[in-house]
């Protein structure tokens, strides 16, 4: 298990590596000049030149790179153009905001979809069924952005439960902050919820099928024997995929919900970093967004061996 | 027949599909006493197996089933549904065709044979642990005690099969249910478990369902055979009557279909023709379109009754075979 785990982490190193590389290159196409927009109205030539100097931005872009690359070996993702504080720990400060968002919204979701998807597919054709396919549908295609509006407009307009927007650290005060993230998580929640739920529903419709569920019920076992521990175990095999897609894109930042809800998370810095040109910034948060998404995707795989002892980490 | 430890009658599955109601079984009669073993022999779709889930309440949720059932002189369909599960797996075991398919990948041999155990004796888990190993020792798991933690995948088909036994005689059922046990394994294989189910009949003194469309199976180890064809029983009596004696052109050619071993490599012997759809049974005999004697017009409109033809053993059919095999 242990080698395991070193291996797949130097391949992620790699991986990073090449995700250093793309956004560094993109960022060269993208037009406009970052130090003209961070001058603004203070623009004269000399601190103009001063401070691409200072960026390293005159010199040729392999140098560049293979700077950039060397410095943030060491931790040092650069300076923000526009604040002048250190990319490191903007990026981190905003973690702890995306993180509590992103597993709270999970959470949310799976709360809503393990039951749902479960009855659904047990009663399929039932009313419950029906009603959770029209749940999914409205899940899926009204826009999160609408919902969260709707939200805010019911639950901190008209009922008066929920404030209508910011963040409150975990650490500081945990009923403020569970009362801050519920209607943005609950948003986003909401959409992952809607897919989850077909996707369960048709995966323990898959495994209801299988002749080992008939043995078990011809061993006499209660029905909710049968389903938790032969039905559910086998059909959340391939759902633990999609809950670690749909994890490791909110990690990514929500990015409408998070400039909605004023939730200052990595979505809401990327959109910053990208107005205002911010490219160490920008860098960073892909950076960290990329090496969040490897991983989810590792302990999907640990997982995956826990649930499945045909699959063996070596 | 007081003594059955399962018997149905007038046993009626019919299945709701999207071409309409399909009728898979149409009425068959047969019992089983403790001790003995019946073997249910057809073609594929005949309506052996279903006969069976349906007899035991595991039949699929689209079916209807009527009829008596009576298992261990209790009136099963007259049971709550919840008295019916814990008949099954207490007093019925159950092993099916295919054990790469009938064994749950995620959980270990042993708790797959443990939890009837649990659910049904009441035992602890570790206790329930403990009789798995008997249990898997005793269809004969090399180093049982070690195996008990592995997982199906780390087993062949054969032995897989033996750790389905294990689970279905957990509770020393009164009734084994065995549904084509052999077909998805090789043939020594085959003719191992086939030994090892009889083995364990004698030493249990449990009752046998066999259901099967190997004919050198059931002469081995069958007492009474009921033949079926598009879901009713054509011939049923003590095997050796059957075999020997087979009334209905049906059995006579099942019976002359077996390879021969050492015959030769001639062309084999099969039964022209396809059974009926469930969905289309003809109104008389459902053999008459392939029937070689092929009587007359009554066979391809009137239904024959299933009749006696010496003691226990029965014919459905206008014109039952003479022992020298000639129709009429």
């Amino acid at each position: 298990m242990a080698r395991f785990v070193i291996r797949r982490l130097l391949q992620s190193c790699v991986v990073l590596l090449g995700v250093t590389l793309v956004v560094f290159l993109l960022l060269q196409l993208v037009p406009g000049d970052p130090v003209r927009v961070a001058l603004g109205t203070r623009f004269d030539p000399q601190t103009y030149e001063a401070l691409r100097a200072r960026a390293g931005l005159d010199q040729p872009l392999v140098v560049q790179y293979f700077d950039y690359l060397r410095r943030a070996l060491t931790g040092d993702l650069g300076v923000s153009f526009r604040s002048g504080r250190p990319v490191t720990a903007i990026v981190l400060e905003r973690l702890p905001a995306t993180l509590s968002l992103a597993v709270t919204a999970v959470l949310f979701a799976l709360v809503i979809a393990l039951p749902l998807g479960i009855v659904s597919a047990m009663r399929s054709g039932s009313f419950v069924d029906h009603a959770a396919r029209v749940f999914s549908q409205f899940g899926v295609s009204v826009p999160d952005f609408w919902m969260g509006i709707m939200g805010i407009l019911l639950f901190a307009g008209v009922l008066g439960w929920l404030p209508p927007s910011g963040y409150v650290a975990l650490t500081e005060d945990p009923a403020r902050w569970a009362s801050h993230v519920a209607l943005p998580a609950a948003t986003v929640g909401l959409v992952t919820a809607s897919i989850l739920t077909r996707f369960i529903r048709s995966s323990m419709l898959e495994v209801l099928s299988e002749d080992y569920v008939r043995t078990a019920e011809a061993k006499g076992l209660r029905t909710r024997v049968v389903v938790l521990r032969h039905v559910l175990r086998n059909a959340l095999i391939p759902v633990v995929t999609v809950v670690a897609v749909q994890l490791a894109s909110l990690l990514g930042g929500v990015i409408v919900i998070e400039v909605l809800f004023a939730w200052p998370g990595i979505g809401r810095l990327t959109f910053d970093a990208v107005q205002a040109r911010d490219y160490p910034v920008l860098q960073g948060a892909v950076l960290l967004v990329a090496a969040l998404f490897l991983l989810v995707n590792l302990l999907v795989d640990i997982l995956y061996a826990r649930l499945d002892p045909r699959i063996t980490v070596k | 027949m007081s003594d059955a430890v399962l018997a149905v009658s007038g046993l009626t599955v019919t299945i709701g599909t999207r071409r309409g109601p399909a009728r898979a079984v149409a009425g068959v009669d047969w019992s089983v006493q403790a001790g003995q073993t019946l073997a249910l022999v057809g073609e594929s779709g005949s309506g052996k197996s279903m006969s069976v889930l349906a007899a035991t309440g595991l039949a699929p949720r689209a079916a209807r089933v009527t009829g008596s059932v009576r298992l261990l002189g209790s009136d099963f369909t007259a049971l709550p549904a919840d008295r019916r599960r814990r008949m099954r797996g207490r007093h019925v075991g159950f092993v099916f065709q295919d054990p790469m398919t009938s064994l749950n990948p995620v959980l270990s041999v042993g708790r797959q044979v443990a939890e009837a155990g649990e659910e049904h004796l009441g035992l602890t888990r570790r206790a329930a642990r403990t009789r798995a190993i008997e249990l898997l020792d005793l269809v004969g798991i090399p180093s049982a005690a070690q195996r008990v933690d592995a997982y199906p995948h780390q087993f062949s088909g054969g032995m897989r099969q033996r750790v389905v036994i294990a689970m279905a005689l957990a509770c020393e059922p009164d009734l084994l249910i065995a549904d084509e046990p052999t077909t998805a394994l090789d043939v020594t294989t085959q003719a191992q478990i086939v030994e090892l189910v009889a083995d364990l009949q004698q030493r249990l003194g449990t009752a046998v369902v066999w259901i099967t469309h190997d004919l050198g199976v059931v002469a081995g180890i069958a007492d009474t055979v009921a033949v079926m064809y598009a879901g009713r029983i054509v011939e049923q009596g003590p095997v050796e009557a059957v075999f020997d004696r087979p009334g209905h052109p049906y059995t006579s050619a099942l019976l002359a279909a077996r390879p021969e071993p050492g015959a030769g490599g001639g062309d084999l012997v099969t039964i022209a023709g396809a059974p009926p759809s469930p969905h289309d049974l003809p109104a008389g005999c459902a053999f008459w379109p392939r029937c070689p004697v092929r009587g007359d017009a009554r066979c391809e409109h009137e239904l024959p009754p299933l009749v006696p033809v010496a003691g226990a053993h029965h014919v459905r059919t206008f014109y039952p075979q003479r022992p020298d095999g000639e129709g009429r």
